[in-house]
């Protein structure tokens, strides 16, 4: 069984990414298991670029691991920066022609001189990236024919000249470490012998979930880190009749989304925390209105502009509480990079069956970040549709019927004798407007009531490790896999946690929540993405009186960096030192 | 359908305008060109922003959604996309659509979807008693503006020009024939149409008495498909013009959204198979 972590650094703008991206994907179409991670620069060009890729033959993988196994260096920053992470007898894979290394006997050091080769070889220095490569597959067992596989399909189209150098570059990288490189190391990445995997972007997943689910207007304004929703989705949803508008700002994308749901089709948006800030306004009509509309929004790190190219989960009260008055929402967090694909499955059918706003949650670091993930099966996709007015409904048309589950038929332009005028105001069941005061309390205790039937979804959480522990690990969105592995680890070492992970945000699973903690769990962690513990104070102000006296221990971190499991570890076993 | 009178098109609710408001001059021609024309109410969409003038989709028989301020216009593009068989009129006052909304407009001259737009252009803020709107006049004395506002009106017509919308006309809500002519004439051009409808606000900023004497119908010697004479019309200052400035037709965009749809090979056939090798 291997399980190996890699990370490329060098220069911004010189093919570091798209270096790890052809590893990435090799190792996938060998049937391997791949997680990456990436950070880089906020600027088009320049500045540091770095993108690590965990890959194994047999666990799914969880997060993106602890310290480094193998790091190439392509400059001497990458060195400065990645060194300390490289684990002891870890091997470093470095451009000689850049820099040397100190010397130490920490680490297997492989120099190889990437932009010598790629300018005396091939005469063209970018062809640098494709040196390393062939010395990779060489040094570590990738199958050569798969690098060569994939440069034809991304530079095929370039011309045979262009194809050939890159060849010959991949051929000069492999044969100088057979010439000149003796292996030390025990690093071996080797076809798994399984089916392919299809290796997605958060973002990527995400966006093929909505069109699982029927998606048929998507309106959006470019911003990081959720542009690349919106260019997938100009590609692809086309191709299923579905339009897209890159609209003036995201106040009108999402005014589009709700014309167009207004319409009776599935509509949804994306963007980012300063886009998500614009659309609170409109969230409330939509509320009000009673529509159907998916709101993706890709955290970063903010407040205002903040660091746009890094992850943060901080706008979780936001996505909660976003608006004047009181509206009600569902609000979900995406957990991985496969769940992006159900989870937008399951957004739709919430938004549809409940005629609500429904926000998805992500952020920078699942929206970019790939992973391998085995194809979906499309013909076992449940996709749901709003209620609709039945013939006798049509005749004394109410829009806003109060029904046993408080959600009322919902008519479409089109359809005879179910006119109505949707509305921002306080309205009767009818729909026309209405200022009284018991009318309104009435219509709020509708439209708070109909989500609650959104908790007895069977997916609304998640569980982990010990069925009932002393120690719950309770996190939210994309810290599942990391929380999962380091409970996975702590279980192992006799430790008595479990961790729930709840899928549904808003409104509170409170109830299921509860119930697990009552089972005897002493102590909670809280791990987040934030500076304050939004989610912890969140769990706080919900404890049942039971439950009161258990500790909820915040582990917040801003910064925008994730978790790595070792840090989670370290803290349950502080936790459990405290009740052992 | 059976063939409906302008009556049959109002529905029992009353509206909530002032006495005098041009509101309902607007409200009954629009009513004369949907008998006109035949309209079919259960395909039709009326969209509003807020204000007075905002709270009209409710008078028609038909769908409305009376939406958000200033918002109107991408919500009514969102309604046309999504079913682009449906009549979408999208109204609101000048507040709504110059000053809050204004950044929505050069974007529909850009799209080009087929809708109307009835703008109530009444030089104040009518629902919030009486503040001073992109078009009110230069030292429009109001509780906001005690000594007079300072920053001069824009003019919609121009505005409506400069960024090329296909369709541009003025009415005033007085005029009720020739207002039920141009909603008529907007409704059958392809394409975004503004239509800036003078409709006095009787209570705030009654211009009633000083309004029909600067006003003049558009020459018929007027080319509409002249843009720069259309602009010379716009910039005249001695004379108010009614009529249509500026005609001009070229693709909408839910046809060139149709035809990014078969550039993309459609099948029909929902292909998410296909798309996930994209990514082997």
């Amino acid at each position: 069984m291997s399980d190996y972590v890699f990370r490329f650094g060098g220069e911004g703008g010189e093919g570091v990414i798209s270096t790890g991206e052809l590893f990435t994907t090799a190792c996938a179409r060998s049937g391997l298991e791949i997680y990456t991670f990436r950070s880089y620069p906020a600027e088009i060009k320049g500045g540091h670029a770095m993108i690590q890729v965990r890959v194994a033959d047999k666990n799914i993988l969880l997060s993106r691991g602890d310290g480094v196994d193998v790091l190439v260096a392509f400059n001497k920053e990458a060195y400065d920066r990645h060194y300390k992470e490289l684990k002891d007898g870890g091997v470093l894979v470095f451009d000689n022609t850049d820099f040397l290394p100190d010397e130490d006997a920490r680490t297997i050091k492989y120099p190889i001189p990437f932009n010598k080769i790629a300018m005396e070889e091939i005469g063209v220095r970018l062809t640098k990236n494709m040196v390393s490569l062939g010395s990779i597959s060489e040094l570590f067992g990738v199958p050569q024919e798969k690098f060569k596989e994939l440069i034809k399909e991304k530079f095929g189209k370039k011309g045979e000249a262009v194809l050939e150098k890159n060849f010959k570059a991949l051929e000069a990288g492999a044969r100088y470490v057979k010439e000149n490189l003796k292996k030390q190391d025990k690093v071996k990445v080797q076809p798994a012998g399984r089916q392919p995997r299809l290796v997605l972007s958060g973002n990527e997943s995400l966006s093929l979930g909505a069109i699982a689910s029927g998606l048929k207007v998507y309106a959006g304004y470019p911003i990081t880190p959720a542009s690349s929703i919106l260019e997938f989705l100009a590609k692809e949803l086309p191709k299923v009749g579905g339009v897209v508008i890159q609209t003036e700002d995201e106040i009108a994308a999402l005014g589009v989304v709700l014309g167009a749901s207004f319409s009776g089709k599935k509509a949804m948006t994306a963007t980012s925390g300063p886009g998500f800030s614009l659309m609170t306004e409109m969230l409330g009509l939509a509320v009000m209105a009673e529509f159907p509309a998916v709101i993706v929004n890709a955290q970063r790190a903010g407040p205002s502009t903040g660091m746009p190219t890094k992850m943060e989960q901080a706008d979780l009260m936001m996505s909660i509480y976003a608006g004047h008055g009181e509206a009600p929402r569902v609000v979900l967090g995406l957990t991985s990079v496969e769940d992006c694909f159900y989870g937008m499955i399951r957004a739709f059918n919430i938004a549809e069956t409940f005629q609500t706003p429904v926000i998805v949650l992500t952020d920078q670091g699942l929206a970019q970040r790939e992973a391998s993930i085995l194809k979906p099966d499309v013909t076992s996709i449940e996709v749901v549709e709003r209620r609709k007015p039945t013939a006798e409904e049509m005749t004394h048309y109410q829009r806003f019927k109060i029904t046993p589950d408080n959600i009322s038929p919902m008519a479409v332009p089109g359809m005879p004798d179910s006119f109505y005028s949707a509305t921002g105001i306080e309205h009767t069941e009818a729909g026309e407007l209405n200022y009284e005061p018991a009318n309104h309390n009435k219509m709020m205790n509708k439209r708070y009531q109909k989500l609650q039937g959104v908790l007895a979804l069977p997916w609304i959480v998640k569980t982990y490790g010990l069925e009932k522990p002393e120690v719950a690990v309770i996190g939210w969105g994309s810290g599942e896999g990391v929380i999962r592995e380091a409970v996975e680890i702590a279980n192992k070492e006799g430790l008595k946690v479990g961790a729930l992970h709840p899928k549904i945000l808003w409104p509170f699973p409170s109830e299921i929540i509860n119930n697990y903690l009552a089972q005897g769990v002493k102590r909670v962690i809280v791990p987040e993405l934030n500076f304050s513990g939004q989610f912890a104070s969140l769990l706080k102000s919900h404890l049942t009186h039971g439950n009161r006296n258990i500790d909820v221990v915040s582990l917040a971190k801003g910064g925008g960096i994730p978790w790595t499991p070792s840090e989670i570890v370290s803290k349950i076993k502080e936790a459990a030192k405290v009740h052992a | 359908m059976p063939k409906m009178t302008a009556a049959q098109y109002k529905t029992k609710i009353e509206p909530v305008w002032c006495p005098g408001c041009g509101d309902f001059g607007v409200l009954n021609a629009i009513c004369n060109a949907l008998a006109a024309k035949e309209v079919d109410p259960k395909n039709t969409v009326f969209v509003s922003g807020i204000g007075c003038s905002g709270r009209l989709p409710p008078y028609v028989k038909s769908y409305g959604f009376h939406t958000v301020h200033g918002r109107v216009l991408p919500i009514a593009t969102g309604i046309k996309v999504a079913n682009p068989d449906l009549t979408v009129v999208a109204v609101g006052g000048d507040g709504d659509a110059f000053a809050i909304g204004g950044g929505h407009i050069p974007h529909m001259a850009r799209r080009n979807p087929s809708i109307v737009y009835i703008v109530m252009d009444n030089g104040t803020y009518g629902l919030t008693k009486g503040q001073a709107s992109p078009t009110g006049p230069l030292g429009m004395k109001t509780g906001a503006s005690p000594y007079g506002t300072i920053e001069p009106p824009l003019n919609p017509i121009a505005m409506a020009l400069a960024y090329d919308i296909s369709f541009v006309a003025r009415g005033y809500s007085g005029k009720n024939k020739e207002l039920e002519a141009l909603i008529t004439r907007a409704m059958n051009h392809r394409g975004f149409s503004l239509i800036d409808v003078i409709s006095p606000c009787i209570t705030f900023y009654n211009t009633y008495k000083e309004l029909p004497p600067q006003l003049a119908a558009v020459p018929e010697t007027h080319d509409v498909k002249d843009r720069a004479k259309a602009f010379e019309l716009a910039l005249k200052e001695d004379k108010i013009y009614l009529g249509v400035f500026y005609e001009n037709e070229r693709p909408t965009f839910e046809e060139r959204l149709r035809g990014v749809v078969d550039q993309s090979e459609s099948s029909g056939i929902p292909r998410l198979d296909e798309i996930f090798l994209d990514f082997a």
